[in-house]
């Protein structure tokens, strides 16, 4: 101890305290600050280009996601509209078809009830022709046998005899 | 492999032991010359250990028996009834007597006394000089190297951050090499010890101290002879920069845990017995640690030195064919561990005062934690 204290300087301690103060504020102001600094800016660095790159991949497995549910979507609705396409068309055609039928019917009806009334007339002009000409023949045949007299009243008598029949 | 070696490293020491008590035992007229080596080394080791007024490199003897240095004389700063300052050549080494303003100083065992004309030195009893010491400021060759050291450090590490600027974020040259130190220091040193939230207030004093803890322990082994970690004034005065740092940042809990160290654990009647024996054992701590811290730094530096510069000197003592090459492996060896422990003590010094500034530096959840803990 003796030793220790004899061998200790007084003017080394000075200079020693002065001198390593003196560069413990130097280096503290002009490397171990901005050395730290750039140090930590540097990880603090690659850790937000770590989460940017997390973030980034997640962004893109969302849009992933999203585009897939996209083209879901498109395909349920392709097919959904295909099938409603497939629907109009089938009604449509059981629309036209029943459409025609009634048609069909309506036509045939008119027709039938032209057939019978064309029918009808027809019918009517015959009876009034063959009525003319049954007058006719009956005038001319009256006219032959009217021209003797006896025929003529043979003649009454038979038509009266005719009507009494009917 | 390795046992083989063992065997053969054995047998070359007991040749070695052998051949040298062979040689102290039949050397009887060598006795007187061996002896004035063996004090001339230990003479040269104890000088080379302390603080010198001058920057001499090496000495020798020329043929006339006169003893050359080579190196410079460095500025004396004296305060003695005022500021006097001369160069170290004045006292050549020792030789003569250095006369200022009509004083007259004399260096004595690396220390300067103050004397009469004649520089006669008066001793008491246990051979020691009472002369008056003047307090000495001298530019000593340790300053110098702590000036040098300082230098080396701000040019070092301002072009370290500079690089950072200029490079993109990225270290250049020597940085790249200094700069995972200073994440290690910053990781596995500081934030385990002082905790996340305080590290970067003690982070300055930490890297200052480490790097120049480590530069001059590097130093001490090169062959410029310097000792400037193993000195005790500036071992204290780094240890003292610690305990002052220590206790000026230490929290509110810090200093209840000093002078009421158990806290709620016990009611007060209790306390009062124990704590007239726990709280100066907790004060004492408060000294201790960089007692510790200096003592430390100092003892291994000086003792690396010591065993290092024995080593070397053994070469010239025993000059024999087996010895001399053997006590110089040894000292490669012991020099190559000296390197290692150049960076220990750095480590060591750097760790612990991160431990104590961790300490003083506790928060309040922290201290329940530990409560907690040790009521269980």
């Amino acid at each position: 101890m003796e030793k220790l204290l004899e061998e200790f300087s007084l003017g080394l301690f000075f200079w020693q305290t002065l001198l390593f103060l003196l560069l413990f504020f130097l280096l503290w102001r002009f490397a171990w600050k901005p050395i730290l600094k750039a140090v930590s800016d540097r990880e603090d660095g690659i850790k937000d280009a770590l989460a940017a790159a997390e973030d980034a991949k997640k962004e893109m497995q969302n849009v992933t996601a999203d585009s897939e549910k996209l083209l879901k979507e498109a395909r349920g609705e392709r097919e959904t509209m295909l099938k409603e396409a497939r629907e109009i068309k089938e009604k449509m055609i059981a629309d036209a078809k029943e459409q025609a039928q009634v048609e069909g019917n309506k036509m045939m009806k008119q027709a039938q009830a032209a057939i019978e009334s064309e029918k009808k007339a027809a019918v009517a002009d015959i009876k009034a022709q063959v009525a003319n000409l049954s007058v006719d023949i009956a005038e001319k045949v009256i006219k032959e046998e009217l021209s003797d007299k006896k025929k003529q009243l043979k003649l009454v008598d038979d038509m009266l005899g005719d009507i009494k029949l009917n | 492999m390795r046992n083989t070696f063992t065997t053969k490293f054995l047998l070359v020491l007991a040749l070695f032991v052998g051949q040298f008590t062979f040689a102290s035992d039949s050397d009887e007229k060598t006795e007187e010359h061996g002896k004035d080596l063996k004090t001339e080394i230990k003479e040269y080791i104890t000088h080379h250990l302390q603080d010198s007024h001058d920057f001499s490199l090496f000495s020798y003897t020329d043929e006339n028996g006169e003893h050359k240095y080579i190196g410079f004389p460095l500025p004396v700063i004296l305060w003695d009834e005022g500021l006097k300052v001369f160069s170290s050549s004045k006292f050549h080494h020792g030789e003569t007597l250095a006369e200022v303003d009509g004083n007259y100083y004399k260096l004595y065992h690396s220390k300067i006394y103050k004397t009469d004309a004649e520089g006669t030195i008066n001793y008491d009893e246990e051979h020691h000089a009472t002369n008056i010491k003047p307090i000495d400021f001298s530019i000593t060759k340790n300053v110098v190297m702590i000036i040098i050291t300082g230098l080396l450090m701000l040019w070092l590490f301002t072009s370290l951050a500079k690089s950072y600027a200029k490079n993109g974020s990225i270290p250049t040259g020597a940085g790249r090499f200094f700069e995972p130190i200073i994440l290690y220091i910053r990781d596995d040193i500081a934030r385990p010890n002082i905790g996340e939230k305080r590290y970067n207030k003690y982070m300055p004093f930490l890297l200052t101290v480490f790097f120049f803890i480590w530069f001059l322990n590097i130093f001490g082994l090169t062959p410029l002879g310097v000792n400037v970690t193993g000195n005790i004034a500036v071992t204290v005065s780094l240890a003292l920069i610690t305990f002052l740092i220590t206790n000026f940042t230490g929290t509110k809990d810090y200093w209840k845990h000093q002078f009421d160290p158990l806290g709620d654990s016990l009611p007060w009647y209790g306390k009062i017995l124990l704590y007239i024996i726990l709280v100066p054992i907790e004060l004492l701590g408060l000294i201790i640690k960089p007692f510790s811290l200096l003592i430390r730094l100092y003892a291994n530096m000086q003792a690396g030195h010591i065993v290092l510069m024995s080593l070397i000197g053994l070469m010239f003592i025993f000059k024999s064919w087996l010895g001399s090459p053997l006590s110089f492996g040894l000292a490669f060896a012991i020099s190559l561990i000296e390197v290692l422990v150049a960076l220990l003590q750095a480590y060591i010094f750097t760790m612990l005062s991160a431990l104590y500034f961790g300490f003083a530096s506790e928060e309040h959840e922290h201290e329940h934690e530990h409560e907690a803990e040790l009521s269980h």
